[in-house]
């Protein structure tokens, strides 16, 4: 028994291994600005006093992370000089792209991934060598991951290693650590947050509530863990006085309901029914007045970027997703399984994505690695996985735009939806097998709308990335992208509608 | 023989079927499995394309994928029968086709789908040195096209890398080789000829394709009236491909001469070859002229190609054609005229083919096969590339599942593993190459022999081919002996 499972960590090593490698390709490809901003932050972290950290404004990219990230940041900023001086260099290293910052950054990002691995090690030690395998490569060989840590560059990889980890310890049944990892994840990024009722209900009920005496005791310990990492993150900052800095840096509200590529949410189809309205009661004679404000931009005032639907505001998003949040909450407070945790956390992060104030793309991440763990568990959940999975990637090609990625990124979701398709059908094989007696139809495949769907998708593409250019040349240049966010959204909200409905079963 | 795939009971009670670590990717069949693994290969090939290729930014002769564009500009706007003629709006000495005419072909085919992308990448004498992405992609892309499975890191860094299409014309080589283990030898003939006609260099393989081709048509009842047929074959397809250039012995001669560049000379840079490596010692070109060294290199594999040919002659198989293939090619390497580093593509991928009997030394091929177009690589700036491939190479060579079922390689009677010392120096040997990796990256070579490090590379990689070659050569004179035993059994039958 053990000397099988030994042999499937070596199987999950080598399947890391693997995708460093393929990470080691990508080293020369498409930078976003995302990786000016990290390597800003090396050189904020290092080169100034904690002090100064949220306070400095030398380049436009400045720290918007927790402070634990920043202190992540300055652990990394130890090795920079090494490499490179002018890395961390905080005036003469504004715009540096030279060999030497982007192999340390790119190989900073795939050391950083062990962090993802280590999750997926401890988060499926107990599961059948098949699912474990399965798991193993829906998360570390993720396309959506490749393509936004590896190329558009970020540390998403390290962050959901974390929250792996966290729910982990939950399905083990040892909350106070789920609940430790938690709030420190939160602290590295705050954008996890929206997970955060779905923790505190679940711990609430399964942890804390067990007899007057020993349930306060938890609830307090819980409280005092969770305190002392905040403190731990937020101290020196509130002893400095900056905390309000620090809040109003973490939260941009300034900044307009859809960022500039239109993530595939539901706020997609407010503004199309507004703009379809305005022009149709237009057209009926009304006067319709042309809104100032436009989404991508800033509240400016009190004007709505609406012409004729009502304005949202962020407190309007919040209360959306914690309305969208209920349902779950409540059947997490009636019977608070360790099982399922990862299935609810998966569904937070939707409801945050469809609902939230500002979404980018990539957020689609924070939902589809927890699903890769739920996906294993039956067949519907792999046939919506399967789905859900290829959405949420394609919606992220409009990150990469140069034509240099563009093979890249299309084999990248091709092998992708090629290994899901054997692996889950190899897992359900197997699993008819066992059950020979009963003739259950258990085999892995994808209906006809979803293939439609998927197929329609192929159109989409062909249509943006060739059709569009040879027709219309460069007008209506935001058409292509409102065509793939459209017709994502429409893909995610139902996988939200298909996860609300398995939660309430 | 198969691999054995050791069983992994994945059920406690041992009643479900034994299922091993592979299985889910190889359970909906070979295609599928196939598709599955290309789509990787195609995906590390986009990757490496990123990289730098020879000469990136370097005026004014840039290289190789200069060379290529180059070839697509003269052959979309020029008539064929210019193609290898010196000319106002053709100057050979500027990259002239050096390649027969099914290279021109294909470079015309992806001029025209450049035109319609980017005119300017290919319009006649404007666009030299002109280094446009989609240039890059169109090539790509087309490489792509028609990639083969074999996550084969020489292939990759030569083709995708460097950039080159060799590719194509060892995919008409294995299609070949496909052809000869079905059977249908025309098939065979056409698509060789076609490989031949695509870069001359899979000329390495003729003495093999022959001597197997000839030694089957031996033992037919009709021996004459086979031979005849694959000629026919031959000469159809030959004079299908090259009709621009047969209507007078002037433009075939023209063809010919941009073929076989004999003024370069008998070898250049640093190749681990015969004529390289001894002439360290014996200065070759200043001691005979270039027809007399001409003679001598022609001699020399002539001679170094026999036993095997003489073997698959006198007994004709499947799998002494493979090693016929390997021998010839390397025969040809070791000894043939100006031959180039990357030439080691021929027998390597040979070798690839045999990789499952002799596992071990496989390994090894691949490991000297890529040191030997290190310094190759290091100028052109794919030093990661070099090392992620063989990394990942390793990897999929070793992956978990397969490593411990792989058969070690058939020990024959005589096998270099049973000398006393052998797996010492084999390791020292490595230690060496590892060494001059870290060398050669780092220390500056002395002002006196600035091309030390190459020469002590080549020399290395040299001394392993040839222990290689004589392994071989030995392994397939061998298949000789056992069917003469099986055939004199037959007979006291």
């Amino acid at each position: 028994m053990d000397h099988r499972n030994n042999g499937d960590g070596r199987l999950l090593l080598w399947l890391f291994a693997v995708a460093t490698s393929v990470k080691l390709l990508l080293i020369p490809s498409y930078r976003s600005t995302d990786f000016e901003v990290h390597r800003n932050w090396l050189a904020i972290t290092h080169s100034l006093p904690l002090s100064q950290w949220y306070l400095d404004e030398t380049s436009q990219w400045t720290l918007d992370y927790p402070p634990f990230f920043a202190y992540f940041e300055r652990f990394l900023s130890f090795f920079a000089p090494l490499v490179d001086p002018k890395i961390t260099d905080l005036h003469s290293g504004l715009g540096y792209a030279a060999d030497s910052v982007v192999y340390f950054q790119r190989i900073t990002a795939m050391a950083s991934d062990l962090c993802l691995l280590l999750g997926v090690l401890r988060l499926t030690r107990k599961a059948e060598p098949l699912s474990r395998n399965l798991i193993c490569v829906l998360v570390v060989l993720s396309p959506g991951l490749l393509i936004v840590d590896h190329v558009h560059f970020q540390y998403n990889g390290f962050l959901l290693g974390w929250l792996l980890l966290s729910v982990s310890f939950l399905q083990d049944g040892r909350d106070l650590v789920g609940g430790f990892l938690f709030a420190v994840v939160l602290c590295f990024k705050h954008l996890f947050a929206v997970a955060a009722p779905v923790y505190f209900v679940y711990l609430l009920r399964h942890y804390c509530w067990s007899g007057l005496a020993t349930g306060l005791r938890r609830l307090l310990t819980l409280g005092a863990v969770v305190v002392a990492v905040f403190a731990a993150a937020f101290g020196p900052f509130i002893y400095n006085g900056q905390i309000q800095q620090v809040i109003s840096r973490m939260f941009p509200f300034g900044r307009g309901l859809c960022h500039a590529y239109w993530a595939p949410n539901f706020w997609v189809f407010y503004i199309i029914l507004d703009k379809g309205l305005a022009f149709s009661l237009r057209k009926l004679g009304v006067d319709v007045q042309v809104p100032s404000a436009s989404f991508t931009g800033g509240l400016v005032g009190d004007s709505s970027p609406f012409a004729v639907l009502p304005q949202i505001t962020p407190l309007t998003t919040f209360v959306m997703v914690l309305l969208a949040l209920t349902p779950c909450l409540i059947k997490a407070w009636r019977k608070p399984q360790p099982g399922l945790v990862a299935r609810w956390i998966a569904y937070a992060y939707t409801c945050g994505f469809l609902f939230g104030w500002h979404v980018h793309e990539k957020a689609s991440l924070h939902f589809t690695i927890p699903l890769a763990i739920v996906a294993v568990q039956s067949l519907e959940d792999a046939k919506h996985y399967f789905l859900v999975s290829i959405v949420s990637c394609y919606s992220l090609f409009p990150l990469l735009y140069e034509p240099r990625e563009y093979p890249i990124k299309v084999l990248l979701l091709l092998l992708h939806s090629m290994v899901m398709w054997l692996g889950f059908s190899a897992q359900y094989a197997l699993k008819e097998k066992k059950e020979d007696g009963e003739s259950k139809k258990s085999k892995f495949e994808i209906g006809c709308i979803e293939k439609s769907y998927l197929m329609g998708l192929v159109i989409v593409e062909i249509v943006s990335q060739f059709l569009h250019p040879y027709f219309l040349g460069d007008r209506f240049a935001f058409m292509p992208l409102m065509l793939i966010s459209t017709y994502c959204a429409v893909g995610i909200m139902y996988s939200w509608v298909w996860q609300l409905k398995r939660i309430l079963t | 023989m198969p691999p054995k795939r050791k069983p992994v009971n994945l059920s406690g009670d041992g009643t479900a079927p034994p299922i091993d670590t592979w299985w889910w990717l190889t359970h909906k069949g070979t295609t599928t499995s196939f598709l599955c693994i290309s789509l990787f290969a195609l995906l590390i090939r986009s990757a490496v394309s990123m990289f730098p290729y020879s000469g990136a930014g370097t005026p004014p002769k840039f290289g190789d994928f200069e060379a290529q564009r180059h070839w697509m500009e003269i052959t979309t706007n020029l008539p064929p029968i210019d193609w290898y003629r010196n000319g106002t709006h053709n100057d050979l000495a500027y990259w002239g086709l050096d390649y027969p005419p099914l290279t021109a072909y294909q470079s015309y085919i992806h001029g025209i789908l450049l035109r319609t992308f980017d005119p300017d990448s290919v319009s006649l004498l404007t666009s030299r040195g002109h280094e446009s992405y989609h240039g890059n992609r169109a090539k790509s892309e087309v490489a792509w096209h028609i990639a083969m499975i074999l996550l084969n890191p020489c292939l990759i860094l030569i083709d995708h890398g460097h950039f080159q299409y060799n590719c194509i014309s060892l995919g008409l080589t294995v299609g070949a080789i496909a052809a000869v283990l079905c059977g249908s030898e025309v098939l065979t003939c056409v698509f060789f000829t076609l490989a031949l006609s695509h870069k001359q260099m899979s000329a390495y393989f003729a003495p093999a394709f022959f001597s197997h081709l000839l030694g089957k048509c031996l033992r037919r009842k009709n021996p004459v009236l086979s031979v005849l047929k694959l000629g026919i074959a031959v000469i159809v397809t030959f004079v299908v491909v090259w009709w621009p250039y047969l209507h007078s012995v002037d433009d075939l001669l023209m063809v010919l001469s941009r073929l076989a560049p004999f003024e370069r000379g008998i070898y250049e840079d640093y190749v681990a070859n015969f004529w390289c490596t001894t002439s360290i010692l014996i200065k070759w070109k200043k001691l005979f002229t270039t027809p007399s060294l001409k003679s001598m290199s022609l001699a020399a594999t002539v001679l170094a190609s026999l036993p095997s040919m003489v073997q698959q002659i006198l007994s004709p198989s499947n799998e002494g054609f493979l090693y016929g293939l390997l021998n010839s090619s390397m025969a040809f390497y070791l000894f043939s005229f100006q031959v180039h580093e990357k030439s080691i593509l021929m027998p390597f991928l040979a070798a690839t083919l045999l990789a499952l009997k002799i596992p071990d030394h496989f390994n090894h091929l691949t490991y000297y096969a890529l040191f030997s177009m290190f310094p190759l690589l290091c100028r052109d700036k794919l030093l990661l590339p070099y090392l992620t491939l063989h990394f990942l190479f390793t990897l999929i060579y070793h992956s978990p599942g397969t490593h411990i079922t792989l058969p070690k390689t058939k020990t024959s009677s005589f096998s270099f593993t049973s000398f006393p010392g052998y797996v010492f120096l084999l390791r020292t040997h490595f230690f060496i190459s590892v060494l001059l990796h870290v060398v050669y990256l780092t220390i500056q070579p002395p002002s006196k022999y600035p091309f030390l490090f190459e020469a002590l590379i080549m020399i290395l990689c040299f001394s392993y081919f040839v222990m290689f070659a004589i392994y071989t050569n030995y392994t397939q004179w061998n298949f000789s002996s056992h069917f003469r035993s099986a055939d004199k059994e037959k007979k006291q039958i």
